[in-house]
């Protein structure tokens, strides 16, 4: 019961905090712009070549008008604009007329569900173990060349990477089609050829993805082992006679891993982020795909209900990974 | 001088020492351009690199050379804007949270924990649909700066909280300092060398964010810079048609850029930290 108390709910009153302040920001973005936004909605898809009939563009204004306030006080419109999310209802898509938000997020979601959960765990189970072991034996050769790569593609921002990627293996030497997440006209299926097919089309994808997530999984993971290595217990088991290779996975690494759980949960938005460029550059039919055709069709409800959701997601993720920390440290107890 | 022979010492430190000194020659070399970057058809479209086209041209008819300094001047515009702003923010709001404490830091916190946890990269996308129009450098440097502190902000709070406990705190309150003077004249000095390096990463991040949102077509993509460079490129089909001169002049150009900036904030802050430096310079 103290855990309820002392953790589960300060930790839930967080994330809901969290949530409002990050809708709070969304509901805020088309109000603090000089200009009226839903006319400057309307501009955007004219300007794009939407052509809709005159009842369904009244339609929308009206739809428009009622989403981003303009009728009423500021509080009158927070209020409106919250009970349309706490009944899911994130309005129709422009560029896709009739078709409600939510259908196309959900039509997007398992492509970006299956290339983030997949990249993200063998990112951070790869980056831990070479970085743990690249820690440990830092002297060596392939220690520091490791180091060097990782300096190199550290910096680079996720769309310049995989846009190399793109140049270099699916331009240059052809090994990997150059966009799609499946072939033209493949039926989905549980056949070895379709699951075959996805996995060739999403493995550029997520190689950009794990390399360069990896890399600062990597280079941290490599730091904190160096730290815990100095630490005097570890002295003490070496002189004590332990195996090294007892010394390195139960006593090294199960303590370098904790800041490195805690890390993961933090870089969540950065790492959603940066699969939806990654998404765009390869064309890979998931939320960033969607994103991308809603940028261009200047589908501002969309582009919302993407946002939202992801806000919502990411911070779930985080309040799982936070409650199960008592898991890996043996120290936090809730009793 | 001695300061700089130690850095130099680090070739990491060296070789981003000179890339970023040829940047800024590029930079500056723009003023002098005998082109105005936003007009079309001042040269022949798509001509190869040459002696009078350095680089070649693009299908615009723009002089790729001419284009990218003004381009590389105006992505440091942006980063320098955005890196600059968020610092002032960060730096107010650490020190305000850890010297102040209490309530004022649980929410000062809880602000810059929620931005850090917010896919911020979504809310530029919303924020660049609305404003693409009137966008200019500044507005997206402020942009950017409005949500790039708030880690940088936890970092100076962090080290805020600690110079309180220390003596000279106690010393120069009894002897009646005020809090801003306290501030201001014996805890900046301690927080500079983080400034610095933290506002080199931050620049590089604007610069990757400028890239990201132009190639999606959310700035204003007649004022050149390293994102309208790639966008246009792209927009022309440039890799298929060939055209290597005009696309890998700003993707290699932002690839140096990024490289060199992390390489200086790693090689500075390596060497400002007492414990590596031994290693480094071995005095």
């Amino acid at each position: 019961m103290i855990f309820v108390k002392r953790y589960l709910i300060p930790r839930l009153i967080a994330y809901f905090l969290v949530i409002w302040v990050g809708i709070t920001v969304v509901f805020f973005i088309p109000r603090l712009t000089p200009n009226d936004p839903v006319m400057r909605m309307i501009g955007e898809m004219r300007a794009r070549g939407a052509n809709l009939e005159p009842g369904a563009m009244d339609g929308i204004i009206s739809d428009l008008t009622e989403m981003y306030g303009l009728e009423g006080s500021w509080l009158d419109q927070y209020g409106a604009f919250w009970s349309r999310l706490v009944n899911g209802d994130f309005g129709v898509s422009f560029f896709q007329f009739p078709a409600p938000v939510n259908q196309l997020i959900g039509n997007a979601l398992p492509w970006t569900l299956g290339l983030l959960l997949s990249t993200t765990a063998i990112t951070w189970i790869i980056g831990n173990m070479v970085g743990g072991i690249a820690g440990y034996y830092t002297r060596r050769r392939w220690s520091r060349a490791m180091d060097a790569v990782a300096m190199v593609i550290r910096p680079l921002p996720y769309y310049i990477f995989a846009f190399a990627l793109l140049l270099i293996f699916a331009y240059l030497v052809r090994w990997f089609p150059i966009t799609g997440g499946a072939s033209l006209g493949a039926l989905p299926s549980f056949t070895w050829d379709y699951i075959r097919n996805v996995l060739w089309h999403s493995f550029l994808p997520a190689a950009s993805l794990i390399v360069l997530g990896g890399t600062v999984t990597f280079q941290t993971m490599k730091l904190l082992v160096q730290n815990v290595n100095a630490e005097s217990f570890v002295q003490y088991a070496k002189l004590g006679g332990v195996t090294e290779d007892r010394i390195v996975r139960k006593y090294i690494i199960r303590n370098a891993m904790l800041p490195q759980i805690t890390g993961l949960a933090l870089s969540f938005g950065q790492i959603f982020s940066g699969a939806l460029i990654t998404e765009i550059v390869f064309g890979y039919p998931g939320l960033g795909m969607l994103l991308y055709r809603a940028i261009l069709n200047g589908d501002y409800n969309l582009i919302m209900g993407i946002t939202i959701l992801s806000i919502v997601g990411i911070t779930t993720a985080i309040l799982i990974v936070d409650l199960a920390y008592p898991l890996f440290d043996p120290r936090v107890r809730y009793v | 001088m001695r300061l700089l022979r130690d850095l130099f010492k680090d070739f990491r430190f060296t070789f981003s020492f000179v890339v970023l000194t040829i940047i800024l020659m590029m930079a500056l070399l723009s003023f002098f351009s005998p082109y105005d970057p936003t007009l079309w058809n001042v040269v022949p479209r798509d001509m190869r690199p040459s002696g009078t086209y350095l680089l070649g041209t693009d299908s615009n008819g723009q002089d790729i050379f001419w284009q990218a300094t003004f381009a590389v001047r105006n992505s440091l515009v942006i980063s320098l804007i955005s890196g600059l702003v968020s610092r002032a923010i960060a730096i107010l709001v650490g020190m305000v949270a850890g010297y102040k404490g209490g309530s004022v830091d649980r929410v000062l916190m809880f602000v810059g924990d929620s931005l850090l946890v917010i896919p911020l990269f979504l809310i530029f996308v919303m924020l660049a649909l609305l404003v693409r129009q009137n966008m200019t450098l500044v507005t997206l440097g402020l942009m950017l700066a409005a949500f790039g502190w708030a880690w940088d902000a936890r970092l100076i709070r962090s080290m805020v909280l600690s110079l309180r406990e220390r003596e000279f705190t106690k010393t120069a309150i009894l002897s009646g300092t005020g809090t801003i003077k306290l501030v201001l004249k014996e805890y900046m000095p301690f927080t500079t060398p983080l400034v610095f390096s933290t506002l080199i990463n931050n620049m590089s991040w604007a610069i990757g964010l400028e890239i990201t949102l132009a190639i999606l077509g959310l700035v204003n993509l007649n004022i050149p810079t390293l994102g309208t460079m790639l966008n246009w490129a792209l927009f022309y089909q440039s890799i298929l048609l060939g055209r290597w001169w005009w696309i890998l002049t700003p993707v290699l150009l932002s690839l140096f850029v990024f490289i060199a900036l992390y390489w200086m904030s790693v090689s500075v802050s390596e060497y400002l930290d007492p414990r590596t430096r031994i290693q480094r310079v071995g005095t």
